[in-house]
Order: structure tokens, then C-alpha cells, then sequence
């Protein structure tokens, strides 16, 4: 079965997107002395996962099953904004709500600019929507299903953070990303997990915590000095 | 100072920027003068224009904090960004978090005149993409030896304006400012280069004109997107 090139596009980590200046939490993990090597980071990553990785994860599937069904409704964008909110909810950390707004605004900008299509305009009416929702809406438009948005989410939860790593830590990139061959299982896992709460009761979606990449995201706000911007 | 007067072509027409403000990269390896400039600008211009600033610095917000501290610009007009390790990315491959923060400061000042965004310190092959920047002026200092124009590099060749910075330092570091001026007459087509010292003429007042007639042209609406035979104005210093 093909790949579908407008997906691969999504999950390209030179999409233009503003992602390259997000170490989703590294930078202060690293700061705190909890990463300094590949056996460390790989653990940071499954931590990332299994918490944020999963809800993010979760979120993208619900807004990519919420495109669809805006759509079969005659585009009203209505469920958004409930969305929205527990994306919110979800991330108890400010620092982490304005890094995930940041970039789904830079990431619409790019999918907008890109392949233009009548699920983003709803989004558009955000300032600045959280990332999972944009990308969501995104696969949607390219005709991508839930499992995809899930994937391509979990994907990039990790990914992100070791390559972040590489540039920060100067860690062997290719011990880096053997640590990511050996955790591409469970990101597939994560993906399937999160991939069922597609069109399901948004409030029933996944709320796993991860209490210390939230006191380090907010700790990174006062950092000096800071070369990512979460 | 001595400057290159030919103005052949323009290899970056502008972007689409009619109604907007002017917006204007200052690149250039680290410690070259990059933020200096900026503070020159800001100063010599800062009360004919209406102007604001995005700094990308690798240290957070020290060129921020440098530009407050000299008193050039309000706080409310100069936003820091950070680059994930990667200066050339933020204004080159990926330029989402400047074009971010270049709208957010049009939005909160209404009618501004002109934006400069000043990159991190990188190597020569930094530029900034046409996306991101209409003009771009790129930094040099004679410390870093005269040989630099030589190597040329998209930053030294196809910069709108090459400065030379620091010539006051040139007899200490046994660099010859002549070689310096014919290798980059040499890869840059005649376009402009002004040799300097911002540490003695913190006003800048040469490159100030530039950037005033790089302005003129930008609200006369310029050349259309995409002409290949836009010319810079033959009143540019």
C-alpha cells in the first residue's frame, strides 16, 4: 500500500511549521540534568509518549474525525471551540498552552498556504488554535483518516524532542536515532491507542499527566540562557 | 567611507509588500556588528519612522535587552525569538516564528514603516529568505580577516547591501580594506558595499540613506513580484 505523499508532507520534519525552535520539554529536561545522554533521552521519549505523546495524539484523531463531520454537516465549525477547550484542559502548564497554540498557528499558516482547503478556514477563526486540532484538520483535508493524524502526532511527539537533542546536547545522531528505531513500536501502539477515541465523546478523550514536563516547561520560561522556545 | 556606486540588478525582488511595512534582515557572522546596526538605525532613524524590531538572538534575549539598554526603542517594539540552535533555519528554511512575531508587531503598532529583523551571528552561507525579507543588509567586520569577501558565500555575494564594520581596527589586525573592496565589487554584480566603523560613527549615516531609498522604492510600490530587472535607486549611497 502507498504512503500517501500528502501525508508524508505533514509528518516531514522540514515542514515549514516553526517546530525546529520547540524541544517539546528537552531543553529544560536537559537543563535539570534528567537528559544528558542517549539511554536518558530515550526514557524522556517514552515518558513523552505515554503521557503528552498520547493526548496529543488522541486530540489530532478527534479533530481529523471532527473535519470529516464538519464537512458532512455543511462545513459548520461548530465543536471547535469545544475541542479547544480540552486541549486546554489537558495541559495544565501555561508555558505548554501558548507552545502548542504557537505552533498550530504557524502550522496553519503553512497548511494553509500549502494545500488551501475549507476545513482550515474554520480553524482560522482562532487566533492561534492548539497544534493537535490543526493537525487533525489538516490530514482531514489532505484525505487522511483519524489512525493518520494519530500517527503522524505521536510521531512527531518524539521526533521533536531527539532532534532537539542532537542540536542541544550534541548527542551521536545516529545512536539518537537507533533510540528512535527501538521506540517506533510504541509509537505505532500509542497511535492505535489514541486512534480510538476518534468521534467519540471529546470529553472521554485521554488526560494522561506528566507533572514534571509541566514544572520544567514553566521553569524553562525563566531560564537563562534558553535557545528553544518550549 | 568608501562605497561601491554601481547598482546593477537587484537579485531579490521584492516580495508582494505593497501596504506593508517595509521589512529589512540584518545578517552576518557573530560579533560583526550586527545588533551595533541596529542600534545605529534605530537611533538615526527612529524619529522620521515609525520602526520596530525582531531579534534572534542564540543567547535568548540579549540583543533585546542590548537595544533597551541603550534606550533606542521602547520595550513594546522589539521582540526576541528563539531559533532552536539554528539561527539560518529561523530566517531561511522555516521562518514561521519571525513571520510570527514581524505580523504580531505590525498588528500592535498599526502603521509602521519599517521592520528589521536581525538575525542570529551564523556563517557565510546565511541568508534570509525573500518569505521573511524584502531587503537584506549583511554584516562583516575586518577582524575577521580580509579574505572573507574572497569566500564569498549568499550572505557576502547576494546581500542588497554588504557593510564592512570595525575598519578602524584594520591596521591592528593587518587587514587591507582594498582587497577587501575589490573581492566583494567582485561577487557582488556592483552592488553596494559601505565600509565603516560603527564604534566611530555610531550614527550610521550612509546606511541610514540606504535605507531610506531602499523605503522610497518600497512605497512607490516598487517593482512588480517577480521582475527580474528591479534596480536598486541610483540615489543610494
Amino acid at each position: 500500500m502507498l504512503l500517501p505523499a500528502p501525508l508524508l508532507l505533514l509528518a516531514d520534519s522540514r515542514l515549514p511549521a516553526g517546530g525546529h525552535a520547540h524541544s517539546g520539554g528537552l531543553e529544560p529536561a536537559a537543563a535539570a540534568g534528567a537528559v544528558t545522554d542517549v539511554p536518558t533521552l530515550a526514557g524522556f521519549l517514552r515518558g513523552r509518549l505515554a503521557t503528552t505523546g498520547l493526548v496529543t495524539a488522541a486530540l489530532a484523531a478527534a479533530a481529523c474525525a471532527h473535519t470529516a463531520r464538519a464537512a458532512a454537516d455543511h462545513g459548520r465549525a461548530s465543536g471547535w471551540t469545544v475541542l479547544d477547550a480540552e486541549a486546554d484542559a489537558r495541559t495544565p502548564s501555561p508555558a505548554q498552552r501558548r507552545a502548542s497554540r504557537s505552533q498550530g498557528r504557524s502550522l496553519l499558516r503553512a497548511v494553509r498556504t500549502a494545500s488551501p482547503h475549507p476545513a482550515l478556514d474554520a480553524l482560522a477563526a482562532f487566533p492561534a488554535p492548539h497544534h493537535p486540532l490543526v493537525l487533525g484538520a489538516a490530514v482531514a483535508a489532505a484525505g487522511g483518516s483519524p489512525a493518520h493524524a494519530a500517527s503522524i502526532s505521536a510521531y512527531g511527539a518524539v521526533t521533536g524532542p531527539a532532534s532537539a537533542a542532537v542540536r542541544l546536547l550534541a548527542l551521536d545522531p545516529l545512536a539518537v536515532h537507533r533510540a528512535l528505531a527501538e521506540l517506533a513500536p510504541r509509537v505505532d501502539a500509542v497511535a492505535a491507542e489514541a486512534g480510538g477515541f476518534a468521534g467519540g465523546d471529546p470529553a472521554a478523550l485521554p488526560a494522561a499527566s506528566a507533572p514534571a514536563l509541566d514544572v520544567f516547561a514553566e521553569l524553562h520560561l525563566r531560564a537563562e540562557p534558553r535557545l528553544f522556545e518550549s | 567611507m568608501g562605497t561601491n556606486h554601481d547598482h546593477l540588478q537587484d537579485p531579490h525582488p521584492a516580495a508582494p509588500a505593497r501596504g506593508r511595512p517595509l521589512r529589512l534582515g540584518v545578517g552576518g557572522p557573530v560579533g560583526s556588528g550586527k545588533t551595533a546596526l541596529v542600534a545605529a538605525l534605530c537611533r538615526t532613524l527612529g524619529r522620521e519612522l515609525d520602526l520596530a524590531v525582531v531579534t534572534n538572538d542564540i543567547y535568548t534575549t540579549e540583543d533585546a535587552d542590548f537595544l533597551r539598554g541603550n534606550a533606542v526603542l521602547p520595550d513594546d517594539r522589539i521582540t526576541a525569538v528563539r531559533t532552536g540552535c539554528c539561527p539560518h533555519t529561523a530566517i531561511r528554511d522555516d521562518i514561521s516564528a519571525n513571520l510570527d512575531a514581524v505580523e504580531s508587531l505590525e498588528r500592535r503598532h498599526g502603521r509602521l514603516d519599517l521592520v528589521i529583523v536581525e538575525s542570529g551571528g551564523d556563517n557565510l552561507t546565511a541568508t534570509f529568505s525573500r518569505g521573511l525579507a524584502d531587503r537584506q543588509i549583511f554584516v562583516l567586520d575586518v577582524s575577521g580577516g580580509d579574505k572573507v569577501p574572497r569566500k564569498g558565500g549568499p550572505g557576502v555575494s547576494g546581500a542588497d547591501l554588504l557593510v564592512v564594520n570595525k575598519t578602524d581596527l584594520a591596521p591592528l589586525v593587518g587587514a587591507d580594506l582594498a582587497v577587501m573592496d575589490r573581492d566583494a565589487a567582485r561577487v557582488r554584480g556592483g552592488r553596494p558595499v559601505v565600509f565603516g566603523s560603527l564604534r566611530e560613527d555610531p550614527g550610521a549615516p550612509e546606511i541610514a540613506a540606504w535605507v531610506r531609498s531602499v523605503l522610497a522604492e518600497h512605497r512607490s510600490a516598487g517593482p512588480a513580484p517577480g521582475s527580474a530587472d528591479a534596480a536598486l535607486p541610483t540615489g543610494a549611497p
